[in-house]
């Protein structure tokens, strides 16, 4: 239409028009407090290190004590690392999933992706070691990189089914219908093993259930981080398609976007996000579903280009705080990472819903 | 004839069924959509409106024939191409987060943008233009989620509009609106399509409405038969008559309005001029009773005083003359005497039998 002339009148000059801008103050303030939390991560525990020997250490230099170093590079920095990846992963992953299926309850895990993790785990701890006892002890498995492989395997296997599954559905509502069936069989068989195994193997695999950053080495860390990172930058390449989803797939195929590319990336990349997570750090509650509406609540914003960017260090900064509650730098146990995550997680997103305005905000109702 | 947008040939619609059998909604449609003319799509539930709809933005295959956009086939258009070519406002009330009216808006810019979705200032000033042309630029600031429901509806419109679109297609926009909303969207597509040439394609249930503003209906059947034409073109052929006529709506082609079927037993001869005349009538027919010119009749009403302020002299089979000065206490009159009358009949029946 070149024949229409886009002359708005003056009133412009009265009203001035909003912008839509990326708001770099808000999301460096977001990316220092993950930097924040995790110098503060490396620093506390069990031994404390002062945040400026930490930061001589991580620079390469030499710490007042040679212990510090180790302590730093073969326990802590992996497991920060760990912290911050699932976080922001898990963050983004339930950032898609709530677009996608246009429901606010949605989770990283709405794809059945950890129920498979778990199922792989459940196979491996209860199911293969009841033939051969003697060979496997428990807390070997466990240490081992046979259980990611598991989980990694079952995971896997979710995700290409519901990859599938998402290139030939008509709607998506029937993949948050799928995932929740293929979540309710996967537990079934769980349930069967759990009754038939032994005590020991019972609570290795509760252990597992429980999640954890510090399971992780370094070794690990090479496929984790990879993995995470194509996710992240296929979800960043998907920003556009997912704020055009903010109307519905109607909408959005109306406005040229090729819904079932579209909703095989998201799914791609959110299902393996979450999968790559949860072969790792075992399933995380909450942080996925929490995260987002935070974000959503903070900025004001339902723009992806800024939630993305967002979920990622408000992700990391609050899975590296939750650890760092877990490890409870006091007390002499450690409580198991899903409690935290669900005793944090809860109540944020009660006290998001509750605000008024911002409940018809985020989603309906 | 030239500025044809949009045009269907020999379309049939409808869905594929099994074993390879269609359920055909309609077939053999011949449309054409000028610039600057308003469609209005009429027709009851379950007769197609949304499959036509669907059909003609191309989110569902045509069972056969060709529609053409833009002097393609609108099959070959890709899903971005089209997008600059054709837009959208559905029924569903969209619920969006917390983003503003403006951002709603610069969504429409979704198939002129890069991957990153960065707005140029081209974009930017296509969005002021939309938001100002639904008269919504005092909105822009404000989340979506606390406009009214007339004021969301007129954002979702410059929405559309942002995505500079040859033909705009609107399924039901004021299905949930108030009287004094629908019509305000209606006139300000009407405004768009006089001022900004556009093309728009709208359903809607709003008989009246349609009447008065579109430029061309299309009527769809429930038995799949379509009629086209200049709204005063089909009222002259007597097609919305024939439409309606088994539906309890009459259509008065004097008035242009549709009325409720009612039989009317007895007959009011009515004396007078004016508006008070014609709300009178008006009056009477709603209460049951045919306006007559001449006697005989059973009642006779008589307007007297002048327009501003009228009362109604009545009389019932000859009884003495009563005077009123509402319609309310006339109609009311009117239907005891009927009532006494009926008590009166049914207790000379019963006597009878006896």
């Amino acid at each position: 239409m070149t024949d229409r002339a886009y002359q708005t009148t003056n009133d412009a000059a009265v009203t001035p028009w909003p912008r839509l801008g990326l708001r770099p103050l808000a999301i460096v303030a977001m990316a220092l407090s993950m930097l924040g939390a995790f110098v503060l991560s490396l620093s506390l525990g069990s031994v404390r290190i002062p945040p400026d020997q930490v930061l001589t250490i991580l620079l390469g230099g030499e710490a007042e004590r040679a212990s510090w170093t180790t302590i730093i590079y073969d326990f802590r920095l992996p497991k920060a690392m760990t912290a911050t990846l699932a976080g922001a992963a898990l963050s983004v992953s339930g950032l898609q999933m709530q677009t996608l299926f246009r429901n606010p309850l949605a989770d990283p895990f709405v794809l059945g992706v950890s129920s498979g993790a778990s199922l792989g785990v459940a196979l491996v701890v209860l199911g293969v070691g009841a033939a051969n006892t003697a060979l496997l002890s428990v807390v070997g498995l466990l240490s081992n990189f046979t259980l990611a492989a598991a989980a990694s395997l079952g995971a896997a296997a979710v995700l290409m089914l519901v990859l599938i599954l998402a290139h030939r559905v008509q709607h998506s509502v029937t993949l948050l219908i799928l995932g929740l069936m293929i979540g309710y069989l996967t537990s079934a068989v769980v349930s069967l093993l759990l009754y038939f195994s032994i005590a020991e193997r019972i609570q290795a695999y509760i252990a597992w259930s429980f999640g954890s950053f510090g399971g992780v080495t370094w070794a690990q860390l090479r496929v984790l981080a990879p993995a995470i990172g194509i996710g992240l930058l296929l979800a960043i390449a998907l920003t556009k398609s997912l704020n055009a989803l903010l109307l519905g797939e109607a909408y959005a195929r109306s406005m040229g976007v090729d819904i079932r590319r579209a909703r095989f990336g998201i799914v791609a990349s959110g299902a393996l996000l979450a999968g790559a997570v949860t072969a790792f750090c075992g399933p995380i509650a909450f942080l996925g579903l929490a995260v987002p509406h935070l974000c959503r609540a903070l900025l004001r914003s339902a723009d992806h280009r800024l939630l993305i960017p967002a979920c990622i260090f408000i992700g990391a900064t609050t899975a590296l705080l939750a650890d760092l509650v877990a490890q409870a730098p006091t007390m002499s146990v450690v409580f198991p990472l899903n409690a935290i995550t669900s005793l944090l997680g809860a109540p944020t997103v009660i006290w998001i819903i509750l605000r008024r305005g911002v409940q018809r905000g985020t989603f309906g109702v | 004839m030239t500025n044809v947008v949009l045009s269907a040939e020999n379309l049939s619609i409808g869905y594929p069924a099994r074993r390879r059998q269609c359920r055909v909604i309609a077939k053999d449609l011949q449309l054409h959509l000028r610039r600057g003319e308003v469609v209005c799509l009429l027709g009851p539930n379950g007769a197609g409106k949304s499959t036509l709809l669907r059909t003609l933005t191309g989110m569902q295959p045509p069972l056969a024939g060709r529609i053409w956009l833009d002097g393609q086939d609108l099959s070959a258009f890709n899903a971005r191409e089209l997008a600059r070519r054709m837009s959208v406002v559905l029924t569903e009330r969209v619920e969006v987060g917390p983003l503003t009216a403006y951002a709603l808006v610069a969504l429409g810019r979704h198939p002129y943008t890069d991957w990153t979705g960065r707005l140029r200032p081209h974009d930017e000033a296509i969005v002021r233009w939309a938001l100002e042309a639904v008269h919504a630029a005092h909105l822009a600031r404000r989340m979506v989620y606390e406009l009214s429901d007339g004021e969301r509806q007129r954002i979702m419109v410059a929405r559309a509009l942002a995505q500079e679109p040859l033909v705009m297609v609107l399924d039901e926009p004021t299905a949930f609106l108030d009287l004094p909303r629908r019509v305000e969207i209606m006139q300000l597509l009407r405004r768009l399509a006089r001022e900004a040439r556009q093309a728009i394609i709208l359903s809607t249930h709003d008989l009246e409405l349609a009447l008065n503003m579109a430029d061309v209906l299309w009527l769809l059947t429930a038995d799949g038969t379509f009629y086209c034409g200049a709204p005063e073109d089909l009222v002259l052929k007597g097609v919305l008559e024939t439409i309606f006529a088994d539906t309890g709506m009459v259509f008065d082609r004097m008035r242009g309005q549709f009325r409720m079927h009612q039989t009317m037993r007895r007959r009011a001869n009515l004396t007078g001029d004016g508006l008070a005349k014609i709300w009178t009538a008006r009056a009477l027919e709603r209460a049951g009773w045919q306006v007559v010119e001449l006697p005989p009749a059973e009642a006779h009403v008589t307007i007297i005083g002048d327009n501003h302020q009228p009362s109604w002299e009545l009389s019932v089979n000859g009884a003495p003359k009563q005077q009123f000065t509402s319609l309310y206490a006339v109609v009311h009159w009117l239907q005891q005497q009927c009532q006494e009358e009926e008590q009166h009949e049914r207790h000379a029946r019963a006597t009878d039998c006896a």
